[in-house]
């Protein structure tokens, strides 16, 4: 597996996927510190709402607007930076709002969307719309064609198909075409649509109560002229995601379930004919030299070479043992997912013994990261 | 049988029963993905089932790791006996609807018009925070000691392993702000009587499972303050999972440097995992002293556990040690 920034050569945007917990916000700080040092104007996105990017760029938050990264930082750490990081916190709702101002077709619509109490309570919240938004704002920036490389930190959804699906199902939702039908109990398709759905929908009213749906309905005709606009705006956003100027990366730790979720992952992309990059295992447990011959008295060799102290000799071949287990653990998973995925080798970043959560340590990952494979191998062993 | 065996568990290990938590009917486990929410949620299971109490591990999102714990095929939407006095249940959004529309309307030819009409299934896939609200409903339904289905078990204690996205306070929220949403009507009150239930801190609480990394440890001071401020449920336990043993002192991590700059092969392949390891369990501890200066909940730390994959011997383990 080739390294990072020849993967991304030529790319313009850069989408880390993968499920929640195995480095993804540090992993995509880290790709697009690395790019921005080899001279790129680099913006990375965020939507999660726990400031873990910022923290790691040493930001005090992030806003809906790209801020730039504090050039002095890098020589602080040594890194020689030739380009431009910047860096964005998504707002959803934010983002939704702007979204609605530009679709709207008069202040009137707008202003009618805007003050809904339903869209003031979801907009935010809405199943999707975090996702979709983060899609949007992409979109918008690519557009503007400010920066050489967007990287994308995706939220952590439980499911793939969430994040993909999301502009399909978000406008689908905008449309609320048949609620928006039956909500008008004197309209010509209220009459077509017969005596049955009269029925269900007085059903409906007794089981939702009646607000709560004349509310619904109120909300789907405020954005009734917007519709076509969002449907428009949705499909180019998924001809973005599938142009080979793309690329998504799957990030996954070394366990069985990251590993399962990453071959999930990788075969929805394919499915979906998105533009599939590689795959960074975070948190690898390199294996060790081979011991073959050694390893019987291991705990001996250990106890003469302490003075006798028989005790921490049995504890440090107690705790060889341990480590081997889990690196035996992780390459065989990391086998099963090269098989999975057909490729030659993913970029396996070791587990560090401190863990990453600013500009050095990102530095620190990004020497795997842009590494060649054997590089990489050598790296490890170095400290392994 | 399980009364002997759990006070021999007791004497055994000196382990005082959890009076703050098992204590509850209804504990949410809460935390960012992949801090070992599941693996905590089955422990508590395991741990007050073993205690005498009749509990059920609840999963949500049909996201199906407990069942993988349990070595057991996918529970789905059924309360699935795993062990003696414990159950498990996945519980599905769609199926938690058609249960509430069951009880809410008695003439079997209403329901079926409703399932069939395409208005009803627009809606119900389509509203914002609906799946959430049935969810939370059907957990309210199995906490209930009158239970509303028919040939229902009664639990002393419901856990809930609950949705990463957001550590689960969107998902916590959903009451509240469904309420809202719905002035008034029967959606309105019932989104009430779910806020009381999640509030109700005599017999509702969340433990927040966290990590000895530095973000982790934010986010769960974080967590800590919007489930109590913002959700205004309690927070009774706050595990710090995956905690790496000391067993090397510092002046023994100098020795074993020594050994590692000056030898080869595998007695240097050795030592450098035991300095990995040493700096490791050293800068857990530090993590472990700032989430206790950090948040206000009891911290109780849990062993990080050599093993591949865990399952249900590791879940068991942790079950003796949690506290």
């Amino acid at each position: 597996m080739p390294a990072v920034d020849q993967i991304l050569d030529g790319k313009e945007i850069c989408i880390c996927a993968g499920s929640g917990g195995v480095g993804k916000t540090t992993t995509s700080a880290a790709i697009a510190t690395g790019m921005a040092a080899r001279g790129l104007r680099v913006c990375v996105l965020t939507i999660d709402p726990a400031k873990r990017l910022a923290d790691s760029l040493g930001l005090k938050e992030l806003g809906n607007e790209a801020r730039r990264v504090d050039p002095k930082l890098f020589a602080a750490q040594g890194v020689e930076m030739k380009g431009e990081l910047w860096a964005m916190m998504l707002d959803a709702k934010a983002t939704f709002d702007e979204l609605v101002a530009r679709q709207a077709p008069d202040e009137e619509s707008r202003d009618r969307v805007l003050e809904n109490r339903i869209y003031q309570q979801i907009s935010g919240a809405l199943a999707g719309s975090q996702e979709y938004m983060a899609m949007e704002k992409l979109f918008e920036l690519h557009t503007e064609g400010r920066f050489d490389l967007l990287v994308l930190d995706t939220p952590p959804t439980r499911n793939a198909l969430d994040f993909l699906d999301a502009p399909r199902r978000l406008t689908q939702f905008i449309e609320g075409r048949s609620l928006r039908v039956f909500m008008k109990p004197t309209g010509l398709a209220a009459r077509v649509a017969g005596r049955g759905a009269t029925v269900a929908l007085s059903v409906l009213k007794r089981i939702v109560g009646f607000d709560l749906l004349a509310d619904l309905a109120e909300f789907f005709n405020a954005f009734s002229g917007m519709v076509d606009g969002f449907q428009a705006r949705a499909r180019r956003v998924n001809t973005l995601l599938a142009d080979p100027g793309t690329c998504f990366l799957v990030i996954c730790g070394p366990q069985g379930e990251p590993v399962d979720e990453a071959v999930y992952f990788h075969r929805k992309l394919v499915e979906a004919k998105l533009p599939f990059g590689g795959v960074i295992v975070n948190k690898v447990h390199y294996p060790t030299e081979s011991l073959e011959g050694g390893d019987g008295d291991l705990q001996g060799g250990l106890a003469e070479l302490l003075d006798g102290d028989d005790d921490l000799a049995q504890r440090v071949a107690e705790n060889f043992v341990d480590y081997q287990a889990l690196a035996e653990r992780d390459a065989d998973n990391i086998e099963r997912l090269e098989r999975e995925l057909r490729t030659s080798g993913v970029i396996r970043i070791p587990y560090l013994d401190e863990d990453v959560h600013d500009l050095a340590g990102l530095a620190q990952v990004n020497r795997y990261l842009f590494a060649s494979s054997e590089e990489r191998d050598e790296l490890a062993a170095g400290r392994a | 049988m399980l009364a002997l065996f759990s006070s021999r568990l007791e004497k055994l290990l000196g382990i005082a029963r959890i009076p703050e938590l098992l204590d509850k009917r209804l504990v949410f486990v809460t935390g960012k993905g992949g801090v070992g929410k599941t693996t905590v949620a089955v422990s508590l299971g395991l741990r007050a089932a073993a205690e005498g109490k009749r509990a059920i591990v609840c999963e949500v999102a049909a996201q199906e790791n407990a069942s993988r714990i349990f070595g057991h095929a996918q529970v789905g939407f059924h309360e699935v006996e795993m062990e003696e006095n414990l159950w498990a249940i996945s519980i599905d959004p769609d199926e938690s609807m058609r249960e509430y529309v069951l009880l809410q309307l008695k003439v079997r030819a209403m329901r079926d018009m409703l399932f069939r009409s395409s208005i009803f299934n627009y809606l119900a896939a389509a509203t914002p925070g609906l799946k959430e609200l049935v969810t939370i409903g059907k957990i309210w339904e199995l906490a209930q000691l009158d239970r509303k289905v028919r040939s229902g078990r009664k639990y002393d204690l419901v856990i809930v392993d609950a949705p990463a996205t957001g550590h689960g306070i969107g998902f916590l929220k959903t009451p509240r702000t469904f309420a809202a949403i719905a002035r008034v009507g029967p959606i309105h009150s019932q989104a009430r009587q779910l806020e009381r239930l999640i509030t109700d801190q005599d017999h509702t609480g969340t433990a927040i499972v966290s990590l000895p990394e530095e973000m982790p440890v934010n986010e769960s001071a974080t967590l800590e303050a919007e489930l109590r401020d913002e959700v205004g449920v309690a927070v009774d336990r706050v595990y710090m999972n995956g905690l790496y043993p000391e067993r090397f002192s510092a002046e023994e991590a100098e020795r074993l440097a020594a050994l590692a700059a000056s030898q080869g092969g595998a007695i240097r392949a050795a030592s450098n995992a035991a300095l990995s390891e040493q700096r490791r369990a050293r800068a857990q501890r530090a993590q472990l002293a700032r989430l206790r200066r950090r948040v206000q909940a009891p911290v109780r730390s849990l062993p990080f556990l050599f093993e591949p994959e865990l399952g249900l011997e590791a879940a068991r383990r942790l079950a003796a040690r949690l506290n």
